[in-house]
Order: structure tokens, then sequence, then C-alpha cells
């Protein structure tokens, strides 16, 4: 049974049973690239995405209870328009293999919506469910810091 | 040249460049002599540059240094050059992507490469323009020479080609004139991954494609008695059940029907090897099979510790860790009766190509394996397996199979690192210099890579009852400690198996040999009452190995006392550590400041100081973002990770039961000094800096507390456990 999802303010028609979780009908019905697989269990953060304008593990929400529009790190901002996180992303160069980035900037993000100046201690609580392999902790953390300063 | 190679040459109107290597780089390399390293780079008609690379991207940045390597000797602009890596169709076998030694040995290949091409544009450009060639100048892209003569590389090649075995070798440039490298370039696969529109492994698709999901036995060595097809009968997707001697697999039309029906598919399962469970680990390790090397012998030792002024003995451990990669590993693969194309996030194409052809009845001609970035692995992660994997599912079904591994897959079946465990004794003179050092060492092997003759270290090739490689690498890497004692062995204890499947995680053996030389030598300059900085230089010659203990000394304003410090109520202290990666390889001189909560046992690293010499410095800001992954990698598996299992099976299958660092841990700030040798060789920074950060951790909580810790992970619990 088809139903719409809006996505990077786009409709789409998705063909999925009710129980798909998110992540799949953005992945593969949609094609994006930016929300990741990490883990299905909601523990990693690599697949965030915002829904409506909360930071939302999309592995773990079923497609069939999304009501508000979705946004993923394609709709954030693009090369020509970066949002101020993903400039401050590069200008800090804070990724190696950038798996986790896009669940990164995506939950720091919604942070900088409700919080424009987080604390230290805001932020790395905020990014606190956001796992990193590589070790680019700091790097992230003077991105996201570079990005509120940008944008107030 | 092949085919598809000639093709793409073909349509792109380009000059092809092919040398012979030297034979010093091919040492370098550790390649041997061979025609197949004929072709690295294309020119364009448009002047764009593309190199062909057989090293891969892992995240820590080679693609851009490779580009920098480029645009520097063939005198084009950075973005005019683009590289295509690990494609066994259009790439030279450069060897897998391992060691930290892209750029130490590939990195020159790639770089003469390039100069060669610039002299043979400026050849061109010579007879073109009629003017000797010493005349001429390159400079992005165009040849200029007097009077305003000018061509470009593009005008040059029109189309057309040229064998470089005729004309004469490209000179490097001198440090003095480099632009491009040293310079801390941007890298270039990085807003691809911040606007989300790289494409990973994980998210490759293609046309008609199926999805897949293997079902592994709840033992090693399990062995299938019965598979009902009939419990999945009734779910939607088309599934189809693949069962090939002990392999099971399931392939559907979507993803979340192929999860499905791997989960409900009812397999009985017999047999397979008992665990010895984590607790008997350390024991485990030392009684277990083994072939007894020395790698190193001087002097009599057992004389020397008999005259000893004081003897100090003391045992390490640390146990199996995992890549823990963030992305579960993923490949995809469509296979005809004659041919296959795999995509595969592998660090070994070729390699991977001809075990998995093997597995197939292909040669490794049938099989085309391109590669595709994965989510970082840190060594051989489930990457080969899961390419393994979709191989025979696409196979069995007769269409092209995306499979990806589950998260409790990555954890509970890629290759772990190995534990191990290390012995040391050791003796002082009445002055406080080491007199005897005795070690040994009881480690299985760190590799496992795909060999192409041994398809049965892929899992689903053991799984298929196909043989596996046999031998024990990595374990001796850093077993030999740096410093000069005028009587040492060293001995190793190579471990015939292992109770979880090893191979490769970053550094290999060096982390844990390092763990141990580096912690013993703290104790013994806590014995000796020597300041353990200056301890340490005592015993060391080599002065690159000196300059990154003054420097990191110097960085971290370090107070020469000796450890523990007087006042231990504080919680806080500073420890040192020191590594030349492999022996041969970088410098690391490190040095971090602990706070330790005594109520809790819990251990938190606030600043962490590194000297570092990896020679001449490609992208400074790539080398010091690889500092800083390597640290806070290894202060996880220093504080948190230990791979657990029962009598049957690995029990971390998750993050809740396989924790790493997390933002509220990870320390305030890493400071960094590059030690930048312009006059010498590139060596890796990929890994070393991983080396040194155990035994820093381990010194540094003794200098807090006065106690010693020499089993990893450093928990709470052990730590409230030593402090009581």
């Amino acid at each position: 049974m088809a139903r719409t999802l809006i996505v990077n303010g786009k409709p789409h028609e998705v063909a999925a049973a009710p129980d798909t979780p998110l992540l799949y009908v953005l992945r593969n019905e949609l094609g994006l690239h930016g929300p990741k697989f990490g883990c299905g269990l909601a523990q990693c953060g690599a697949c965030t995405v915002h829904v409506g304008d909360k930071a939302t593990r999309s592995c773990a929400v079923p497609v069939g209870t999304v009501e508000a529009p979705v946004t993923t790190i394609e709709g954030l901002g693009t090369p020509e328009r970066p949002h101020p996180l993903q400039a401050a992303f590069i200008a800090e160069q804070a990724a190696q293999c950038g798996y986790c980035t896009s669940g990164m900037v995506m939950t720091a993000a919604a942070l900088l919506k409700k919080v424009a100046r987080p604390t230290d201690a805001q932020l790395r609580a905020a990014l606190d469910g956001n796992l990193c392999r590589c070790g680019t902790h700091l790097r992230v953390l003077r991105a996201v810091r570079r990005a509120a300063r940008a944008a107030t | 040249m092949n085919r598809s190679r000639r093709d793409f040459l073909g349509r792109s109107g380009a000059l092809v460049v092919s040398f012979g290597l030297p034979i010093e780089a091919l040492a370098q390399a550790g390649l041997p002599p061979t025609q197949d390293l004929d072709a690295w780079l294309a020119i364009a008609t448009d002047g764009h540059v593309t190199a062909f690379c057989g090293k891969v991207e892992l995240g820590t940045g080679i693609e851009t240094a490779i580009t920098q390597l480029v645009a520097e000797e063939l005198e084009v602009a950075l973005g005019q050059v683009s590289l295509v890596m690990g494609d066994t169709e259009r790439c030279p076998d450069q060897g897998p992507t391992v060691g930290s030694r892209t750029l130490q040995g590939a990195g020159p290949q790639i770089r003469q490469a390039a100069a060669d091409a610039r002299q043979t544009l400026l050849n061109m450009a010579a007879v073109r323009l009629g003017v000797p060639v010493v005349a001429l100048a390159a400079k992005d892209g165009v040849v200029t020479g007097p009077g305003g003569r000018r061509v470009s590389y593009a005008e040059l090649v029109g189309g057309g080609r040229l064998d470089a075995k005729l004309a004469t070798r490209g000179r490097l440039k001198p440090p003095a004139a480099m632009t491009v490298i040293g310079k801390p370039v941007p890298r270039v696969d990085l807003p691809g991954k911040v606007y989300g529109t790289h494409l990973y492994i994980q998210n490759l698709g293609v046309p008609r494609m199926l999805h897949g999901r293997v079902v592994r036995s709840p033992r090693a060595g399990a062995t299938v008695a019965a598979v009902d097809a009939s419990s999945i009968a009734a779910l939607p997707g088309n599934v189809r059940v693949v069962g090939l001697g002990n392999f099971v697999g399931v392939v559907a039309e979507r993803e979340e029907q192929a999860i499905a029906a791997a989960a409900a598919l009812q397999v009985t399962w017999q047999g397979g090897a008992e665990l010895p469970g984590t607790q008997a680990l350390p024991a485990a390790l030392k009684a277990a099979p083994a072939t007894e090397r020395v790698a190193q012998a001087n002097g009599d030792v057992e004389a020397a510790l008999a005259t000893a002024a004081r003897t100090l003995s003391a045992e390490y451990f640390v146990p199996f860790q995992m890549h823990a990669s963030i992305g579960p590993s993923c490949a995809v693969a469509d296979v005809r009766p004659d041919a296959a194309t795999l995509w595969s996030a592998t660090q070994s194409s070729f390699l991977t190509r001809a075990s998995v052809a093997t597995l197939l009845g292909l040669v490794p001609d049938q099989v085309r394996l391109i590669w595709v970035e994965g989510s970082g692995c840190y060594g051989h992660n489930g990457a080969d397996d899961v390419t393994a994997d979709a191989a025979l599912l696409s196979q069995a079904v007769g269409a092209p199979v995306r499979a990806q591994w589950m998260r409790a897959d990555e954890h509970g079946w890629e290759p772990k690192g190995p534990a191990m465990a290390m012995t040391v004794r050791g003796g002082l003179d009445a002055r406080g210099r080491v007199i005897a050092w005795d070690s040994r060492v009881y480690s299985p092997t760190h590799s496992s890579r795909p060999s192409g003759a041994a398809p049965g270290s892929l899992l689903a090739g053991a799984e298929l009852g196909l043989p596996r490689s046999v031998g024990v690498v990595g374990a001796d890497r850093n077993a030999r400690p740096a410093y000069r004692f005028p009587n040492d062995r060293v001995r190793l204890s190579l471990l015939e198996s292992a109770a979880l499947r090893t191979s490769a995680l970053r550094g290999l053996g060096s982390p844990q040999n390092t763990f141990a030389t580096e912690s013993f030598m703290d104790e013994l300059a806590a014995v000796a009452g020597v300041d353990p900085i200056a301890f340490r230089l005592r015993h060391l010659q080599d002065p690159r190995a000196v300059a990154v203990l003054e420097e990191v000394a110097k960085l971290a304003r370090w107070d020469p006392r000796p450890s523990p410090q007087a006042d231990r109520a504080s919680g806080t202290g500073r420890g040192v550590a020191f590594v030349q990666y492999d022996n041969a390889g970088a410098y690391v001189g490190l040095v971090l400041e602990v706070r330790v909560d005594r109520a809790s046992g819990k251990v938190r690293v606030e600043r962490v100081y590194a000297a570092h010499d990896c020679g001449l410095v490609v992208n400074p800001d790539g080398v010091r973002n690889q500092i800083e992954g390597n640290v806070i990698q290894a202060l996880s598996r220093a504080l948190l990770e230990e791979v657990r299992f029962d009598r049957q099976a690995v029990t971390s299958l998750d993050w809740a039961s396989y924790p790493i660092l997390r933002f509220s841990d990870v320390p305030d700030e890493i400071a960094i000094s590059l030690i930048d040798r312009r006059d010498q060789p590139s060596l890796g920074a990929g890994e070393p800096a991983t080396s040194p950060v155990f035994a820093a951790v381990a010194n540094a909580i003794f200098d807090a507390t006065g106690a010693r810790l020499r089993s990893i992970p450093f928990t709470p619990e052990r730590v409230r456990a030593a402090l009581a």
C-alpha cells in the first residue's frame, strides 16, 4: 500500500510495508546516500535524519509512523548553499572515513536549532549517542563550535 | 594491458605513461619485478589527469596525499587530478593497502610515474615548439618557453599515446622546489562525505539487484544438519534459500525482506568448536601449542640477571579486540556463468579477486573487482568475507546481489585482533642501567587475509570446507625493544590456533608488544628511582628516537622526576611511551595526563601530547588527523575494549556489549608536534601513534596512584581492584 513521504521538501510515493524502518526506504527506494546503515539498533547514530525538527534514528523508526517531513543531509545544504555545519566540517577537516559524518551533522544541526551556543558539556552530551571509530571527535567538536559561532 | 583499460583510454583520448620500475622502488614496495606494473597515468584531451592506483582509500586520506604527489611532479593543479583506486582492470597491483605503507611504498612509484610523464611532455613540447628542452618549463599543465611560446598538455597529447620506455626518466623535485607536497591541502573526498553524496559500498545499487543475508552458525565450525525452507515460505519478496555445504543464506527482492527471512529461517546446526571462555584466556594462551622462535639474542641474559643489582619480572595481557567499523561490511556481486563483477571495500583487490574466483570456480581473469570505499576498517574486518558472501549468493540465484552484514554479524564474525600475553624479566646494575632484558611473546597470527591460494581463509570458504592459509604473521612487530641492552633475548611463542579467528587490527602485534616494553621500562625506571624519560634516553642511541622524546617532553612541559608522584590525593598523573613503529617506521613520543577517580576507578585521559617523525610529510593536516585518530581509537582500546565470548561464541554483539569511547570521554586536547624531515623518505602514519598509547595510559595511572595495571582494558573494576 503506497503512502506519501515528504523527504527533503519533495513528496515520494513509498511502496514499503509500514513496519519497514525508514532507513531502508531512504537508502533503497529513494536511493539516498546520506543516511547510513550502522547498527539497526539505534545505538550508533549513523542513520540520523530529521523528522520534523527532531534528530531521529531512521533505522529504528517504522516508515508507517512518520508523519512529519523528513530531512536528510542531502536536504540540509549543498556545495552551492552549504549549511553552516557542512561548511564548518570542511573548514575543520572533521572526518576520516566519513561514514558517521552524516549522522553527526544531523544531530548537531538539531542541537543548534534548539541551543544556538551550546556549552562544551551540552555539545558532548548531544553527540554522545553518535559513535565515531576513526577518532575525529575533537575535530567534530571544533566544527560544531565554529558553526555555532558562524550562525550567531 | 587488458581490453577494458584500452577501451577506457581509447574513449578518453589519453596519453598513457608506461615505464619499468627501478629495482629500489620495487624493493621498497615489497613487490616482485613484474611487467604488470606498467600503466599509471592518463591525460585526457581536456588536460584532466587520471592516476591509476592499486592502493585504496580507507579513510586515512591517502587519496588526497597521492593526488598531491601527482600534482606536484606532473605540474598540474590539484583539481586537475583524480584517482582510480583498487580496480583490478584499471589499476596496477601495488599489493594490499596495509601496514601504513601506502606513502612509504606505493607513493614513490606513483610520484616517479608523474615525474616521468612531466619529462615526457617536456620532450614532446621541445619537438613541437622547436626549442631545446632545457629552455622549457611546465606549470599548471602548460609548457612554456622563450618568446612566449607555449603548449598545453592537452594540446600535446592530442588523443595520441606515448610509450615512456622511450623517454628519459623525470627527475624528482627537490624539497625546496615543492609547492604541493608538505601543504595541508583539504581532503579531496571530504565535500562528498559532508554533503551526503559520496558513495559507500553500503549504498551501492546496481540494476536488477537483489538483497542477501547470510545465516551463520551459533558456533564456529558447526555443520548444517537441516535447513527448513518451509519456515520462510510464507514471507514476501520471492525469498530464495541458498545452501552450499555449511554456507546458508537468503536472497529477497527488498532489503527488509531479506532481513526478515534470515531471522525466520530455521536451520539445525550440529557440532562446532568449544571456546575456552574469556576468563580462561591469559592461561590458555600460554598453554597453547606453539612454534618457538628467537627474535633477538645478545650476550648472556641468565648470567647478567644472576649478577644484577635489582631484578624485576612482569606479565602483560591484551585481550581480543575488534575493528568495530561503524558500517557493517557490505559487498555487491554480479556473477554470470563465465564472468563476474565484484564491488568490494577490500584492502586487497587482487588477492580477494583471486580467492573469490576460486570459490566461484572461475579464474582470476574472469573476475573484475571494483573497489568502492567502505566504512573505516583499521585492518582486516569483514570486507573480504562479505565479498565472498555476495558472490556465492549471486552465483546461486543468477542475479546481482548486495550482501550486507548486520551489526551482530560484524561484531560476531569479523576477524579479531589477537589476544596476546607478554612476559618480561629485567635486571638493573647498581647505577640503574638495564643490563639484562628477557621477554617472551605469546601470539596467534595477525593475518588471515585472502591469499588467493587458500579460499578457506574467507568465512564462506571455510564453510565450504576449503583450506585456509597457515602461518603466524605480525606477532613480532615491535617485539624487539628499540633500546640497546648488553644482554637481551626476545622469544616468540607463535600459537598455531586461537579461540577466535584472528587477523590484522591496526598495528598488528605492535600495540601489544609496545604495551609490554614501554610499561616494563617504566617499571624499571621506578625501581631505579629515575625520571621515565631520562631513563629511556639512557638506553637510546638513534638520534631520531631521542629527538621525539625530547620534543614531547618540551611540548608537555615535562617535569623531570621519578614516578609515582608524591601527591597521590589529586588522582592526576602523567605517563610517557615511545615507539619506532615496526623498528623501521615512524617515531612517536607520547605523553598523556590522566585523572583517576579513586572511588569509582574511572580513568579519564585529559590531555595528550605527541611528537611524531614520519620523514617527509606529504600533508601535515592529514598526518595530524591520523595521529588524533590513532590516539583516540587506542585510548578506547586501552580503557574499554575486550571481545567477550562464552563456550559457544562471541557475546559482544552490539555497541552496548562492546562499548567504544564516546564524546563525553575523549580528551580535552591532543597537542601534536610534527618533526618534518623533508630530506628523508616518507614513513607511514596510519598506525604508529596507536602503539605507545596503552603503555602511556598505564604509566600515567601508575604515576597518579602507584598502582600498576598490566591487563587491557583498564576498566573501573580493574582500577578499583588495583587500588584496593
